[in-house]
């Protein structure tokens, strides 16, 4: 199932992807102060405010939060996709230390599929209805790679085998609409990978699947990018894909990261309230509980993003400095959040109310307790 | 939970029942005519094509019982919601509602049965009149079954509605474009609840909605199911979602109910193969770095369903007699019903 590597030495980038964990690496990818603004009539709506993490050599970065919270705009971004008027305003994006933010178009492209593969969420969309695959695969092999057209089509179907499609040397002269779904994700993914590039971004890859596809399609991404040392933006709204997926997560929220950090201490430790009221409320198969947590209302729009935290007005913790002041990350043990309750100067009774998050957060782990703590809302203050 | 469940093709046994369920569902078929049209049949000599969306589906549903059909797509399931209330008659079977056969019924009978069932539809966004006010939205229903006389107290019934589903009275005077996913599908729930239906079917309810707006919307479904002793038919790919809601599961794989067993005995115990793959397959949260055991293969082409068992292509535990025989549903340990050699010969 290995894809031949296109690089030299492709042994040096995996042993590179083990030692993500460690600090002194450099990041494959750091966004720092990431700002995207889209212009309109009625003014100018910021839709990534400030948003820096960093992608290790080899990791997976689980990207989650709900729609508009602005996590596809980030992976469009970083591959310099964003749809005008959107437009980059401020902070600045390195891969491997060089800037891509203000590089022109035509680099960009050349960049685009060498550096950084992308896999969108529907696969039918991404490949062009008219050509054959093999065309599509050989063209995007020699646009990247100083192959011959022989060896680009060898290629091609070696990167058709390793990710599981059957009689790659007949499929590979067929047209997108005779691949199913699940095989056409599987045909993207292969475009992804074609170049060899360093970091893939993968926005929503499994939605449009069926569950049990969508359990093959990520196996395949896991295993071919562990293989290869490639790192992955996994940007999704599913929780459950990125627990299974993800080495850390990115919660987005309105624009910002609320939360960053490791996997399991997200989703078993999470810090931020807004965390807390996602992880609680999505049902599960192995607990049982007579109601899910409640965050009500919803998302706030562009144009009227409350000052402070943003989540302020839905949060059930919420206190008189949330309102006025807008929380940086905060380092909270392994993970950081976005949020006041974890700033011990800020108030006196914040270590206490921090407490009362992690019982919370405990309430969440044990499946059958009372519902007087299941509903946000009805949360003694 | 005495649950009525005839294996698909035999006589009906709800006969002998006592205390009759809410909805009895016998037998039910729907083929689709999906030929090319007649003339390029003639000319072509192109084939007819029956497509067998739904083939022989039996299952009942006792009062204030949530039923939950899962399956992947393609697999019949909105095809079964949509026969249930009436949007699709059935090829062959019967839908009974409260001991009334649905097909049979027409005129004021029909539609004194019809008030009593309601389905709410996947997508809050399309299933809404976008040029009509809310207030007509969820007052339609009334006028149509003329269960109130004057404007006066259908407003003020609205207004209730509204409150019941956790808005407000005067967003009577809005129109849907002015809601959120969420806050649309409570107008839908409030517009199935108008006519005092007690049987809601539901088609993926919340699988276009966001999961904190998902968990809102399940929450007040199962408080409304508790108030008002309504009865779900619950819909969803989403296993997950499943386990929250249902009393009893039916798993249906290309066109027919696999297993259909109490929530709890299912999910512990999956017996039929399909199940226990669809088990393995679904990321859960709260199961981080779990190994997983991905199935090979992909739902085959409902045009040209295999033979014997329609699941064998995919199935490890296939034999000879799964690619010849249909099995049909009959008894598993844990008290649910299977239709699998393999479990029926204890090989699995």
């Amino acid at each position: 199932m290995s894809i031949p590597a296109a690089r030299p030495s492709p042994s040096d980038r995996s042993a590179a992807g083990n030692a993500a964990a460690n600090e002194a690496s450099p990041p494959l990818l750091s966004v720092e102060g990431l700002r995207v603004e889209f212009p309109t009539r009625h003014g100018t709506l910021l839709a990534l405010d400030d948003v820096s993490f960093t992608i290790g050599p080899g990791e997976v970065l689980g990207v989650v939060g709900e729609s508009g919270a602005g996590k596809s705009l980030t992976g469009a971004a970083i591959i310099g996709l964003l749809e005008p008027p959107g437009r980059i305003a401020g902070g600045e994006i390195r891969l491997s230390g060089r800037r891509l933010d203000d590089l022109p178009a035509s680099a960009m492209r050349k960049l685009r599929g060498r550096e950084i593969g992308a896999i969108f969420q529907d696969p039918l969309t991404s490949l062009n209805p008219l050509y054959t695959v093999g065309r599509q695969l050989v063209e995007t092999i020699r646009e990247h790679l100083p192959l011959s057209g022989a060896q680009a089509r060898e290629r091609a179907i070696e990167l058709l085998n390793a990710t599981g499609i059957p009689a790659a040397e007949t499929r590979i002269d067929h047209y997108p609409h005779q691949f199913s779904g699940g095989m056409r994700q599987r045909v993207v993914i292969a475009l992804a990978l074609a170049a060899d590039p360093k970091l893939v971004v993968a926005d929503e890859p499994t939605t449009a699947l069926d569950v049990s596809i969508q359990a093959q399609i990520i196996t395949l991404l896991k295993t071919l990018c562990r293989e290869q040392g490639t790192a992955v933006m996994l940007i999704t709204h599913d929780m459950g894909v990125i627990a299974e997926t993800a080495d850390r997560v990115a919660v987005m929220y309105a624009g910002r990261i609320a939360e960053i950090g490791p996997v399991a201490e997200l989703i078993h430790r999470p810090k931020h309230p807004y965390t807390i009221g996602l992880m609680g409320s999505i049902p599960s198969v192995v607990d049982e509980r007579e109601r899910l947590t409640q965050i009500d209302g919803a998302m706030p729009r562009l144009n009227a993003i409350p000052s402070g935290c943003a989540f302020n007005p839905r949060c059930p913790q919420v206190m008189p400095v949330c309102r006025e002041r807008r929380p940086e990350l905060i380092d909270t043990g392994s993970s950081r959040a976005a949020c006041w309750l974890h700033d011990a100067s800020v108030a006196g009774t914040a270590a206490a109310r921090a407490a009362s998050v992690e019982d919370d957060a405990a309430v969440l782990r044990e499946p059958a307790k009372p519902a007087e703590h299941a509903t946000a809302s009805g949360r003694p203050q | 939970m005495s649950a009525v469940v005839t294996p698909a093709g035999s006589p009906s046994v709800l006969e002998a029942v006592g205390n009759r369920p809410l909805v009895e569902v016998d037998g039910i078929a729907k083929i689709f005519d999906v030929s090319a049209p007649w003339l390029n049949r003639v000319l072509e000599r192109k084939p007819r094509l029956l497509l067998h969306a739904v083939d022989g589906v039996s299952f009942a549903i006792e009062r204030g019982e949530t039923l939950a059909l899962v399956g992947e797509s393609g697999c019949g399931k909105s095809t079964v919601a949509r026969m249930l209330v009436g949007l699709y008659r059935p090829t062959r079977g019967r839908v009974s509602i409260d001991g009334h056969d649905l097909a049979e019924l027409s005129g004021p009978a029909g539609q004194a049965l019809r008030r009593r069932i309601q389905m709410i539809f996947q997508d809050p966004y399309a299933s809404l009149n976008p040029r009509w006010k809310v207030a007509d939205i969820i007052a339609e229903p009334i006028r149509v079954h003329r269960l109130l006389a004057g404007e006066a107290a259908i407003r003020e019934r609205v207004g209730e509605l509204l409150r019941h589903v956790g808005l407000a009275p005067v967003d009577a005077a809005r129109f849907p474009h002015q809601f959120s996913g969420g806050q649309r599908q409570r107008i839908s729930i409030a517009r199935a609840l108008a006519s005092q239906a007690e049987f809601l079917v539901c088609d993926e309810p919340t699988s276009a909605l966001d999961v904190s707006v998902q968990a809102q919307v399940l929450n007040l479904m199962r408080e409304l199911q508790k108030q008002d002793r309504l009865t779900y038919l619950f819909i969803s790919h989403n296993l997950a979602v499943v386990h929250h809601v249902a009393d009893r599961v039916g798993v249906m794989y290309l066109g027919r109910i696999v297993e259909l067993a109490p929530k709890r005995t299912l999910f512990a115990t999956p017996q039929h193969p399909y199940t226990r793959m669809l088990l393995d397959a679904i990321p859960d949260v709260r199961m981080t770095g779990r190994p997983r055991t991905p199935v090979a293969g992909e739902v085959p082409n409902p045009l040209n369903p295999p033979s014997g068992c329609t699941f064998h292509p995919r199935c490890p535990h296939a034999n000879e007699r799964c690619r010849i025989e249909q099995p049909v549903l009959k008894h598993a340990p844990g008290g649910g019903r299977t239709a699998c050699h393999a479990v029926e010969e204890g090989r699995i």
